[in-house]
């Protein structure tokens, strides 16, 4: 994966792409359309156990460990919330586990979008970034366990 | 209360817009709409007013103390039982136990009267249509007495289907448990027939009325609830206090709810004597301050007045009603005919927590989701709705920006 850019590189990406819109119109209209882009997850893995449950919207998230980098697909019914999951993706996937739960995600911050992961029970956004720090967290140790 | 209300013959909403100091804010650089007046409503002016007045002038213990301070603020305190009495019109002022809200109301009921009177095998009957708050403390009473909850099912409308709720009562039902008016559809439920049937099978009723209050003129004496709660922060009034109504004699025979001071006579290692009613049920130091300004919440509702608010309330429900129907894939969740001001809606393909955002961020607040009773969500076969409930200050202009976010956002979403 040589030539990969870092998380830290990506969120900046996202941050410069946020940085051309003016109003908050323009920012969720972008944000819904890559909600509405994001690939189908298949049925089969809207599972009960990938399921990250929200007050209001679930999200089903999916992941595929190789060659010590871990692969997120994700889903939603809420578009908004998709579309926030799609950067989320696309900044976290294929990365190694260190990486991911060392990943600062500052970016969500940054481009205003912090409502989506304050401590209120109206979505499963916040829930869905502990997820996949988990996840990062448990190949992580079931990897070092296999090396040792 | 310094202040006096002055109010012209029908609503002046401009003036009473101007009472409401949160309406003058913006969201997202454009002026706050606020359409979430079911979880609660906006306060004006009177009642912050009077909440740093009394942390300002006459903060004090109350009841026990001897120096003015105490008695002022006891008189103010006990002004608003007073208050609630004449607001729901109670036959005595020691009818009025004060609570944190609805919630602990019921709560309460469930906890003692419940604990006391219902035994294995007995019945308690609640509707498909409540609230988690009037659901789950008589779950956690039946599991512990071995009794059966009963459920009066809906109808598509949203309406209780009365025919079944006659079928449910029998010789075991110890209570009806019923919402006055649905959070989440604005059904007016019949309490009044409820209440009848109920009294013929020997059983008990407590209404939740935590939307009708706001709304509805309520006179439990007419009504001949045995128990009514509501909450004031639903009616202009700060959060943290809420009213148990209970019949005199049910109350004079309940067990306590919770130990500590205000609520004893005598105490000693041996035994100890509990206090009157209401003090009974009041342990510990009451919410002095919120309980004082919400009197003077109860005041402004009658100063303003409660039929013209309803006929105002009214107009907003019918003309959203109407423009709401105009949008393509917009389907209303609850159309009884009897209904107060809170519209439910879904939208063919569309999540409402998108809408919910979509609309904050035109400065619009509603609620999304499934207003605290899945059950009823359930039963119409919808993860949750997206709400409009109007309160005294809302405008038809107001819903006009409504319909303006929602066409706009329904065209982003779809």
């Amino acid at each position: 994966m040589e030539g990969k850019q870092t998380i830290q590189e990506t969120e900046q990406e996202i941050i410069e792409e946020f940085a051309l819109f003016d109003s908050w119109d323009d920012k969720y209209e972008y944000i819904i359309d890559m909600g509405k882009k994001l690939p189908v997850l298949a049925e089969e893995f809207k599972t009960d156990s990938n399921r990250v449950r929200g007050c209001q919207s679930t999200v089903w998230l999916a992941t595929d460990f190789k060659d010590g980098r871990i692969y997120f697909k994700a889903d939603s019914d809420a578009v908004i919330v998709k579309g926030l999951i799609s950067m989320l993706i696309r900044v976290l996937s294929g990365h190694t586990p260190d990486e991911i739960i060392h990943a600062p995600l500052n970016f969500m911050g940054a481009i205003g979008m912090t409502t989506h992961l304050a401590q209120t029970r109206s979505n499963g956004l916040l829930s869905m970034v502990k997820q996949m720090k988990h996840y990062a967290l448990a190949y992580k140790v079931k990897n070092e366990n296999i090396n040792q | 209360m310094t202040e006096t209300f002055t109010i012209e013959k029908s609503l002046d909403i401009a003036h009473i817009r101007d009472q409401f100091p949160i309406l003058k804010r913006t969201v997202k650089g454009k002026p706050l709409i606020y359409f979430d007046n079911a979880a609660t409503s906006q306060k004006p002016k009177q009642v912050i007013d009077a909440l740093v007045d009394y942390y300002s002038n006459y903060n004090a213990n109350i009841h026990r103390g001897i120096h003015s301070l105490a008695e002022e603020a006891t008189a103010a305190y006990e002004a608003t039982r007073d208050e609630v009495q004449r607001f729901i019109g109670a036959a005595s002022r020691e009818e009025i136990i004060f609570t944190r809200g609805t919630t602990e109301s019921i709560n309460l009921v469930a906890f003692t009267w419940g604990r006391q009177n219902v035994k294995e095998g007995d019945e308690i009957i609640i509707s498909e249509m409540e609230h988690h708050s009037n659901i789950v403390p008589w779950q956690i009473l039946c599991l512990d007495k071995k009794a059966v909850l009963k459920v009066i099912p809906v109808n598509e409308k949203g309406e209780l289907k009365m025919d079944a709720y006659e079928k449910l009562l029998g010789p075991r039902t110890k209570l009806v448990s019923l919402v006055h008016v649905s959070n989440a559809l604005g059904t007016v439920n019949p309490v009044r027939d409820v209440i009848d049937l109920a009294h013929r099978h020997g059983a008990h009723v407590m209404i939740d009325g935590a939307q009708s209050s706001v709304h509805l003129d309520i006179d439990v004496q007419a009504m001949d609830c045995d128990f009514f709660a509501f909450s004031s922060h639903k009616v202009y009034g700060p959060t943290g206090v809420g009213v148990l109504y209970g019949k005199k004699q049910l109350l004079t025979d309940m067990s306590v709810f919770q130990g500590g001071g205000e609520m004893i006579k005598e105490v000693s290692f041996a035994g100890t004597s509990y206090n009157d009613l209401p003090y009974k049920y009041e342990a510990g130091t009451p919410n002095i301050a919120d309980t004082i300004a919400f009197g003077t919440a109860l005041e402004f509702i009658k100063h303003v007045g409660k039929d013209r608010i309803r006929d105002h309330e009214n107009q907003l429900l019918e003309y959203a009603t109407q423009r709401l129907k105009q949008i393509p894939g917009l389907r209303i969740i609850g159309e009884a005919k009897e209904k107060i001001s809170v519209i439910s809606f879904v939208v063919e393909g569309v999540h409402p927590q998108d809408l919910g955002i979509l609309l904050d961020n035109r400065g619009i607040a509603v609620r999304t989701g499934h207003h605290c009773a899945q059950p009823l969500m359930d039963s119409f076969n919808i993860p949750g709705t997206t709400r409009a409930s109007f309160a005294m200050y809302n405008t038809k202009e107001e819903i006009d920006e409504l319909i303006i976010g929602l066409e706009k956002a329904v065209k982003l979403l779809s």
